[in-house]
């Protein structure tokens, strides 16, 4: 429970800056039986892009889910700290209120209520002044929201789904900003768009953890990432590194051939410096 | 053609306490998925509250707004004390409607025991035999306040959900309690807000029936059947279906009553209820619900 003594400044007692989010050995099961997370650690900086990697059922989304304190009983071991406090077990409404906001794959928008009206929930609990300059900030950032305001969110496209999504989250002033597969279902051009505003974001001092299948994109904006695989956490290091490192290049980001990538896969599997 | 009108008019007036009834039964099941089956006796129970406060000479006011409070306050309780603590031990649906029936037992056996299951009637300060004549249309001082309690009932219900923030924060969590509570909107609190808004239609039903039945610990069951009619029939997550569903029915049971036979009134609900789920489940103005994974 206790945590070592910290010097002022959010500094580590050895001086090392404190991570905004610190994920320790988490383990994540359903139903008490199906291990989704194998003991997953990473830790977040402030003010980053952080990717997380991996193909289809490595568990993603359920380390951010985990993270926002959705799933009940969860993480079942380690350990979660945000901005120094422990955060394993709250409530996923309480987590939010620390500034944790996550945008879900399906963006998690109410279908059914207006542009405006998701936006105006996107301030709920805010009674500060600077609600204004956030709602120019979103419409600047994404004019379409403007002219849609008054049309439901189910009859706006996939891309503008998303930028409801983001500018929603923006409304919450987050902290961390988690999203899941913000480039899925999106045109090459949309997600390239989608993007973009992620950068403009980031610029706003926002710290970001961004769950991608799309490598390229994910690994053109993020600062450092990680590889997960099958619940456990492969490969760390920055952008750069995963971008030369020889596996990624031939599984995440299809160097060569199609054939090549499939026989990629199979070299991987067996080689798995991992 | 004045037969007709008249018991038309009586069907509007029974349909709009069957409205109330079934928007507290629409209310609950939009927003938690439960089916209420206490629903009547929590509105019995605040019913008797009013008739004792009544007969111990408080206004009809004052036991009015009374029995409203401890309609929403058992509601509220229900949802925090037993349907919260369910949910975090892992109750799923079905469990959860069980236990409203179970919530219903309770109450059945509190009203029989405290008031006793003699049937009374509850004094109230609207006639039901002071009578004005309208056009062709002779209508009691009784069915008048009640078309407008019902009225009035849906109206504020209706600026609740719609024109307010606290509504906008009610329709977030019916349709998406994930993502409300990502947001950091405190869903149990809006979710024990519909519980207590739905239990306190249910008592303005009560209230007002209890003049033209009498009061008898299971004098909600019938209205409860009807109001659940009702709902089905507008669509179970509608609320302007609730309304609709009511007023229909109200007027289709009154005109069965008037020209085929007294007896069939009660069946018409459950043919309702039946002839809906087979040829249209989501109602009139239901949608089915996008379940999410
Ligand atoms: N609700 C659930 N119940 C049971 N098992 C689940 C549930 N959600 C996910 N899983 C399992 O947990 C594992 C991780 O799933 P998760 O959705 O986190 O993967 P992901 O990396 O997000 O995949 P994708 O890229 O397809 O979104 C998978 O094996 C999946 O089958
Ligand atoms: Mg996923």
């Amino acid at each position: 429970m206790s945590s070592a003594p910290r010097a002022p400044g959010g500094r580590g007692g050895d001086g090392s800056p404190q991570p905004l989010l610190k994920v320790a050995s988490i383990e994540t099961l359903y139903f008490d039986r199906i291990y989704a997370l194998f003991g997953v650690s990473l830790e977040i900086e402030e003010g980053e892009i952080f990717t997380v990697l991996g193909p289809n059922g490595a568990g993603k989304t359920t380390l951010l889910r985990t993270i926002a304190g959705l799933l009940k009983d969860q993480p079942k071991k380690g350990e979660l700290v945000f901005g120094g406090r422990r955060i394993d077990g709250w409530q996923p409404e309480a987590i939010a209120r620390l500034g944790v906001v996550y945008v879900p794959e399906d963006r998690g928008l109410f279908r059914e209520l207006t542009v405006r009206e998701n936006l105006e929930l996107g301030l709920w609990g805010r009674h500060d002044d600077g609600v204004r300059t956030d709602l120019e900030f979103v419409y600047g950032m994404f004019p379409i929201l403007h002219e849609r305001a008054r049309q439901e969110a189910e009859t706006l496209s996939g891309g503008e789904q998303q930028m409801l999504a983001l500018g929603r989250a923006m409304l919450r002033r987050p902290r961390l900003l988690m999203l899941d597969e913000p480039s899925l279902g999106l045109a090459p051009r949309v997600a390239k768009s989608v993007y973009e505003a992620l950068t403009a974001i980031s610029r706003t001092g926002t710290t970001i953890l961004l769950v991608e299948q799309n490598a390229r994109l994910a690994l053109g904006v993020a600062r450092r990432g990680a590889i997960l695989e099958a619940g456990r956490i492969v490969l760390e290091g920055t952008s750069k590194e995963l971008m030369e490192n020889e596996d990624v290049r031939e599984v995440y980001l299809g160097v060569g051939t199609a054939e090549a990538a499939v026989k990629g896969w199979r070299l991987y599997r067996k080689r798995r410096r991992w | 053609m004045e037969k007709l009108l008249q018991y038309a008019f009586t069907g509007l007036a029974a349909g709009s306490l069957y409205a109330l009834v079934a928007l507290g039964i629409v209310l609950i099941y939009r927003s938690t998925r439960v089916l209420n089956f206490a629903h009547g006796d929590i509105a019995t129970l605040a019913t008797f509250v009013a008739f004792s406060l009544l007969s111990s000479e408080y206004s009809f006011p004052v036991a009015f707004l009374g029995s409203l409070l401890v309609g929403a306050a058992v509601g509220i309780a229900f949802y925090f004390g037993v349907l919260v603590r369910a949910q975090r031990e892992g109750a799923n649906l079905l469990g959860m409607v069980i236990l409203t029936l179970g919530l219903a037992l309770i109450i059945q056996g509190v009203v029989v025991w405290w008031w006793g299951a003699e049937p009374t009637s509850l004094p109230f300060p609207i006639s039901d035999t002071k009578t004005y004549k309208v056009g062709l249309v002779v209508m009691s001082q009784l069915a008048l306040a009640t078309l407008a309690a019902g009225l009035v009932g849906s109206l504020l219900l209706y600026l609740l959900v719609q024109k307010t923030r606290l509504g906008l924060a009610m329709r977030a969590t019916s349709e998406n309690l994930m993502a409300a509570q990502t947001l950091g909107i405190p869903t149990r609190m809006v979710l024990s807000v519909s519980w207590g808004a739905a239990s306190a239609l249910g008592v303005v039903a009560g209230i007002f029936l209890a003049p033209a039945l009498l009061l008898d610990p299971f004098f909600m069951l019938d209205p409860f059947l009807k109001g659940f009619a009702a709902a089905v029939l507008g669509g179970l997550n509608s609320l302007p279906g609730a309304v609709v569903g009511a007023l229909i029915l109200g007027v289709a049971e009154s005109l069965t009553g008037a020209y085929l036979t007294i007896q069939f009134k009660n069946t018409l609900a459950f043919l309702v209820i039946i002839v809906v789920l087979l040829l249209r489940p989501e109602g009139l103005l239901g949608k089915e619900f996008k379940e999410r994974v």
